[in-house]
């Protein structure tokens, strides 16, 4: 592989990569408040990325609007998922709530196949597509993947200094570190279980925007994406937000990176069990802080 | 007369069900119902298999359709490509998922909740996607056809009377070994495993090892039951064994109450009958109810429908005299109640002050 062909690869993975950050970003955000693994993550990005489609290209809606409008309706759907279907599971276990939330995906994917049938669709790009091209090395970038690696920037920045400086952000990392403690000195553990939904619908549907352009919006893009965003919150241990971007951009890395070498195993129709060695290796690798944690929980 | 049929009453209607399960097949009873009812029994042992590991032991799976495409897989290729045996075919499955299960029990079984669930996805979907990819020996998305049908000396199970039997014959086998397993000292420990894994422990069961134990059988009985598909259906094709595959399987188990042998049928049956006869009828609004049909369960009856239903018949039982009254008095409660839900649902009282 050549340093052009390196770059090249390399730009990708940044690009994949920071799709991942954002999918990674609405799990760490929700676990750490809740405990609860969101299988519907996905699906926020999904409704991002096909409600801007259809508001954009079908209803001729100006940009800006339709990815407004399409951002809304995702935290609509999280607000709603927490309050009907989680909010209603008093006392369910893991295993309840995990069955609950791929019960909702399930549902959510199902309306959307109806809405919008299965074709895949390619919102309008935000700013054209004529690629850029690289300093020092003979590498492209398009418009649309600096779009996407902008918004995880942004996203993560905005993340950390709400969590840092607001006071609901400092309650929601309390919640994180000790639901109880955090319930003695008066804050209120369910808003800020809605909260996360909220804020992890919102996530998702500011990232499902963004890249829908770019990887092409369809009913069930949510599935892969989903599993994804995991392995990227895995590496981040699912506390800390910055790790979780760290986890996410590298993955996107080494995925891509991979499948360029060419080599053995590592072709492109297995990218995706790449991915997932990843995460078994993360998971085997952190399996005793892992345990001892879920056994304080 | 009378007090003889009320002692014995559990087991005249054993007898009166298994009677019913024989008749099924033949033409002038249920006979159109034959080809259902064999997926319903190949579900079934599956569905058992995850009942023992989720509900008695605990531990979560959300691969297990790979075990099943396993088996299905391993007695396609051997029985089709190689010429063995259909029934060697089908040991040499059972044997080597259960060997597979083994090695990877020991390192994913440090995990545990949501992290366990995980990483049986991500084996699952590994498996899933190698069925898809290794075209030169599954013969890839397109699947194989062709596989033939199993067979004892001349009589092969070449019609769906005859299958239902051996699918059946297979079923119950399993059903009865498992509840002998729960019953036994094996089945105790996992209950223990499931109430507390550091009083297991302190107790001097090796709590790793009869999760792996359990996990590889329940491995074993996914792989006889894939076997037994591919048999049946003489064709098979990755499609079955996705992560949707693993979730219909979770259905199964958790509508049949976790906890429950026999509810392993009940949920199995109702299960493969809502998706492949009732829902039909809602055209690709069929999903979209399964969501929401699971969804409902898992909120309001976590221990599983039939268990729900179990302590519903129960409570009848002893309260059938009162029931008027009850009932009156429910009536006059009934707003509360309702308000009570809301509450849990919406956030009326939550935002105001904080939970105690």
């Amino acid at each position: 592989m050549s340093i052009d062909q390196f770059a090249q690869y390399l730009i990708s993975g940044l690009t994949d990569g920071s799709i991942y950050a954002l999918l990674g970003l609405g799990f760490t955000i929700i676990y750490a408040v809740t405990r609860i693994i969101n299988f519907a993550q996905g699906e926020f990005v999904m409704i991002g990325g096909m409600l801007s489609y259809t508001l954009a290209a079908s209803a001729g809606l100006s940009i800006p609007l339709s990815i407004l409008l399409s951002i809304l309706s995702a935290a609509a759907v999280g607000a709603i998922m927490y309050l009907l279907a989680i909010r209603t599971a008093r006392r369910a276990s893991v295993v309840s709530l995990i069955i609950i939330t791929i019960g909702f995906s399930i549902f959510v994917r199902g309306v959307a196949a109806e809405i919008w049938g299965v074709n895949t669709m390619r919102p309008p790009l935000f700013s054209g597509k004529t690629p850029l091209s690289l300093p020092f090395v003979d590498a492209v970038i398009t418009p649309q993947a600096i779009w996407i690696i902008g918004t995880a920037v942004v996203v993560t920045i905005l993340l950390h200094l709400f969590l840092k400086y607001t006071m609901v952000g400092k309650a929601l990392k309390a919640c994180a570190v000790n639901p109880e403690a955090a319930g003695l000195v008066g804050i209120n553990s369910k808003a800020m279980a809605l909260i996360a939904f909220v804020l992890a619908a919102v996530i998702g549907g500011t990232s499902g925007v963004v890249m829908a352009p770019h990887i092409l919006a369809s009913y069930d893009m949510g599935v892969m994406l989903g599993l994804k965003g995991f392995v990227a919150a895995s590496i981040g241990g699912f506390k800390n937000p910055i790790a979780t971007v760290v986890g996410g951009l590298l993955l996107g890395v080494v995925e891509n990176v991979a499948v360029g070498l060419n080599w053995g195993p590592f072709t492109s129709s297995y990218k995706h069990v790449i991915a997932l060695a990843v995460l078994l290796l993360i998971l085997l690798i952190r399996s005793g802080r892992l345990a001892s944690e879920e056994r304080a929980a | 007369m009378l007090k003889f049929i009320v002692s014995k009453w559990k087991y005249l209607v054993a007898a009166a069900l298994l009677i019913f399960l024989i008749l099924i097949p033949f033409d002038w009873f249920l006979g159109q119902y034959t080809s259902i009812m064999i997926f319903i029994g190949i579900s079934t042992i599956v569905t058992v298999g995850l009942c023992l590991l989720m509900g008695y032991t605990g531990q979560v799976s959300l691969g297990q359709a790979a075990f099943y495409g396993l088996g299905a897989y391993f007695s396609a290729v051997l029985s089709k490509s190689y010429d063995v045996n259909p029934w060697l075919a089908m040991l040499i499955a059972a044997v080597a998922t259960g060997l597979f299960a083994f090695i990877i029990g020991y390192p994913i079984f440090r995990l545990r909740g949501n992290y366990l669930a995980m990483a049986t996805l991500g084996i699952g979907l590994i498996i899933y996607i190698l069925f898809r990819q290794l075209i030169g020996i599954t013969g890839g998305p397109d699947g194989m056809a062709g596989i033939p049908y199993l067979s004892i000396g001349g009589f092969e199970f070449d019609t769906n009377f005859k299958r239902y039997f051996l699918v059946w014959f297979f079923c119950l086998s399993v059903l009865f070994l498992s509840q002998n397993i729960v019953r036994s000292r094996t089945g105790r420990a996992l209950r223990a495993i499931h109430g507390s894994e550091v009083a297991a422990e302190s107790i001097g069961i090796n709590v790793t090892r009869f999760k792996v134990k359990i996990f590889v059988l329940s491995a074993v009985y996914a792989s006889l039951a894939g076997s037994l598909f591919v048999h049946h259906l003489r064709f098979v094709s990755p499609q079955t064994f996705d992560f949707l595959g693993s979730v219909k399987l979770v259905v199964m188990a958790v509508i049949g109450g976790l906890a429950s042998i026999w509810g392993a049928i009940f949920g199995a049956g109702a299960t493969t009958i809502l998706s492949d006869e009732l829902l039909l009828n809602l055209g690709e609004w069929d999903i979209v109810a399964y969501g929401i049909i699971l969804m409902l369960v898992m909120i309001f009856t976590p221990e599983g429908l039939f268990v729900a239903l179990k302590s519903a018949t129960h409570w009848l039982q002893h309260n059938w005299r009162d029931l008027p009254s009850i009932v009156k008095r429910k009536r006059k409660e009934l707003p509360a109640i309702v308000k009570s839900i809301l509450k849990r649902s919406l956030l009326t009282r939550g935002w105001r002050k904080a939970e105690p």
